[in-house]
């Protein structure tokens, strides 16, 4: 189901402001996740009030932590549906929910938070989940 | 925040992926919807059929949990008195 733009318009920018490219195009994709190094972390965005309530805030916590990934991009679920399955294409065997959260490192997925690990908990709980990650598997990064 | 409302107007679960246990040793896993006088209705539901070899259950939830959910069918209505449990994918794992 397609929403209305302008009804989206403030998520994407909510996701913009905390730090995370969007990538609403098959080629933005490509040339954002094809042969990358480093770390990177992949947001799925969608609509749905986990996204709203949980994700985005939890998102913006986890992004002030000290070590966090060298890239963070995000697609639209339900809107750029091309972007984000070819997004998804990245992600190997693990099946598509939304929102989620994929990272990165040298292009193979080390740690993926579904959607099922979002819903019903507090950004507080989600984003300690995130940094947790973040330190075991970017911290490299950092001391480069 | 566990049972938090996210979708006001609607059952505590509504949009929560659950785990439900069948009598007939079935298991879904599946976002749940609603509940109504013929059952509890699923949306993008994975499902597992001890007895058709899907392996041990236990695997299928730790399957579930790292891969995330395998949607096989996009809708199933499970009636309530085939219904043994209703519990969240993450606290099912937690047991």
């Amino acid at each position: 189901m397609m929403y209305d733009p302008q009804l989206v318009a403030p998520m994407r920018e909510e996701t913009v402001q905390l730090g995370a490219k969007e990538l609403r195009t098959v080629a933005e994709v490509d040339q954002a996740l094809a042969n990358q190094s480093g770390t990177t972390l992949v947001f799925v965005n969608s609509v749905c009030g986990c996204a709203a309530g949980m994700a985005r805030p939890a998102l913006r916590l986890a992004l002030k932590h000290a070590v966090t990934p060298q890239a963070v991009y995000s697609v639209f679920a339900g809107q750029d549906t091309d972007a984000t399955a070819r997004a998804r294409s990245y992600f190997g065997e693990y099946q598509p929910s939304s929102p989620s959260m994929a990272l990165l490192r040298d292009g193979e997925v080390v740690y993926i938070m579904h959607r099922h690990m979002i819903e019903g908990r507090s950004p507080e709980e989600i984003a300690r989940d995130l940094t947790a990650e973040f330190e075991k598997h970017c911290a490299a990064q950092v001391e480069d | 925040m566990s049972g938090h409302v996210f979708h006001p107007g609607h059952e505590p679960l509504h949009g929560i992926t659950v785990v439900v246990e069948c009598v007939d040793r079935r298991t879904m896993v599946g976002r749940f919807h609603h509940t109504d006088q013929r059952g509890v209705h699923l949306l993008d539901v994975a499902m597992h059929r001890p007895d058709d070899g899907d392996g041990p259950r236990e695997a299928f939830l730790e399957r579930t949990q790292k891969f995330g959910v395998k949607a096989e069918h996009p809708h199933v209505l499970v009636p309530e008195h085939e219904v043994v449990s209703v519990t969240p994918l993450r606290e099912a794992l937690q047991q």
